[in-house]
């Protein structure tokens, strides 16, 4: 018997090792079939199965037993099973199911992306300009908070989130005493420190890169720019404490903001400490690498070059310069 | 050569008339031409104190609207920065204190914002992109001026007049 197990996803087979969810199998393959995750973060163990955006219909179970399933199931919890039949994207079934979901994601969501810090890249913005309706169904008030400042580095606005569990697995497997977590039940259920203690660790920052709405966000960034405005370029330092691999996102000349470096799905290679993160902000703390490759879908890409210095739009002329010299200050005099 | 054809016409200088000689009856008729527009309507009119009617979609000088409770509608979230073909718009954002709730809609407002109208094309995709109904091109004809950054319009210029209190 072959170690490696057989599944089709939306018609395209791929081996993956048995035990492999159906969502790692679909990123296996890459590409449009990969189902969305708000909640399944691959780096941390135990992540997944409650936002329930990665549903999938699974059309055959296994080669023993080639009954579907009778539901449809959430991708990143289930395993899959030689000679699977997934169906993702070419199920309309799963698409209504689907776009349900993220309007359930949105009833409490509040309408905040002109004011939220993480427009432009937030998992529920893509996911609801995909799925989602323009309008609401919901009749009655969403619920609101006030906003809470764990520590002083990272704002919390518990309006916006989407109860996706990161935050608090992250904190119980990269830090070692978790102060943070989930408070209530049900509907009732927050985010919250207890008396808002202040997370103190050195990696506590990385609950802002694995929040995938605007609920977890940088202080230090807080209204200064718009994320599309700035450009990410990945540079490296020496650190005692994490690998010191990051993102800068530059405006000009200032570092506005120091996140880990994202792949694909939004997930970060390798979680980074605070030090990096809040207090390394000018270009003489980093090694600047290159700019990072940004997906031409995404409104960052504008006006983002992947060269660190663009070609000038016209070629400078000394000639010509010299010859309109006077009229030249007189454009720059004011 | 001979012609090729028959259209070649030949003028004869004739000596002038005695009329065409003493020039008075081209010049009344000259007079009577330039006298008879004095009394048709003006075809211009006396700008900037008489302005013509504009169209309804017409798009002239930015403003940045109130609300109805006469707070700020824009929020800085950057959007007609990102639409404007141009790249006119900058603005640089800051977070309202507790006690500017009477100033400004949203927790976050714009605590600078300038359009360089010598820039802007007037092409309204600003008021299109924006998400709050904060920016209009309802106003006048930008007038003129003679410094380059007197044209880099700021908050002072562009924010409409705080509503009347009655």
């Amino acid at each position: 018997m072959s170690d490696k197990v057989k599944v089709t996803i939306d018609g395209i087979t791929v081996e993956v090792a048995p035990g492999t969810s159906i969502l790692n199998a679909a990123r296996q393959i890459g590409g449009d079939i990969v189902p969305p995750a708000m909640c399944y973060y691959s780096k941390l163990e135990g992540s997944g199965g409650k936002c329930r955006t990665c549903i999938v219909k699974v059309s055959k179970g296994s080669e023993k037993d080639p009954r579907p399933m009778p539901k449809l199931v959430a991708s990143c919890r289930t395993a899959v099973m030689d000679g699977m039949e997934v169906m993702n994207i070419t199920s309309p079934e799963v698409i209504e199911a689907r776009s349900g979901v993220v309007e359930m994601l949105l009833i409490n969501h509040p309408l905040d992306c002109p004011v939220c810090d993480q427009a432009g890249e937030c998992d529920l913005q893509n996911l609801g300009y995909e799925h989602g309706l323009q309008k609401t169904r919901y009749e009655f008030e969403r619920r609101t908070f006030e906003r809470i400042d764990i520590g002083d580095k990272i704002q919390l606005h518990m309006n916006r989130c989407i109860l996706c569990y990161r935050c608090v697995f992250t904190a119980d497997q990269i830090t070692n005493k978790r102060v943070h977590g989930i408070l209530n039940r049900g509907d009732h259920s927050e985010i919250s420190t207890y008396i808002q203690t202040a997370v103190d660790n050195d990696f506590s920052g990385n609950v802002i890169d694995v929040c995938p709405v605007g609920a977890l966000t940088d202080k230090t960034f807080r209204f200064k720019n718009r994320v599309w405005f700035t450009k990410p370029i990945d540079a490296h330092r020496d650190c005692p404490t994490c690998s010191g691999k990051v993102t800068l996102w530059y405006k000009g000349e200032d570092v506005l903001r120091v996140t880990g470096r994202k792949d694909i799905y939004g997930e970060v290679a390798e979680f980074i400490c605070n030090t990096c993160r809040f207090d390394k902000k000018k270009t003489a703390d980093w090694v600047i690498e290159h700019p990072t490759h940004i997906s031409d879908t995404s409104v960052i890409a504008s006006n983002h070059y992947e060269t660190l210095k663009p070609l000038p739009v016209i070629q400078p002329n000394l000639k010509l310069q010299e010859a309109n010299r006077i009229e030249l200050e007189k454009t720059t005099k004011f | 050569m001979e012609p090729l054809t028959n259209k070649k016409k030949v003028l004869a200088q004739k000596p002038l008339t005695f009329a065409e000689r003493s020039y008075l009856p081209a010049i009344v008729k000259g007079m009577a031409i330039t006298i008879s527009h004095f009394f048709k309507k003006e075809a211009t009119i006396r700008y900037p104190e008489v302005e013509r009617e504009f169209s309804t979609n017409f798009r002239g000088m930015h403003s940045l609207k109130r609300d109805e409770e006469g707070r700020e509608r824009c929020t800085a979230c950057g959007l007609c920065a990102l639409s404007c073909p141009a790249e006119a718009i900058t603005m640089i954002a800051a977070e309202r204190k507790p006690e500017e709730k009477a100033l400004y809609r949203e927790e976050k407002y714009a605590s600078v914002y300038e359009i360089n109208m010598l820039r802007c094309i007037f092409c309204g995709l600003c008021e299109e992109a924006c998400p709050k109904e904060a920016i209009y091109l309802d106003g006048p004809i930008v007038p003129s001026d003679y410094l380059r950054k007197d044209f880099i319009y700021g908050k002072d210029k562009l924010v409409e007049a705080p509503l009347e209190v009655k």
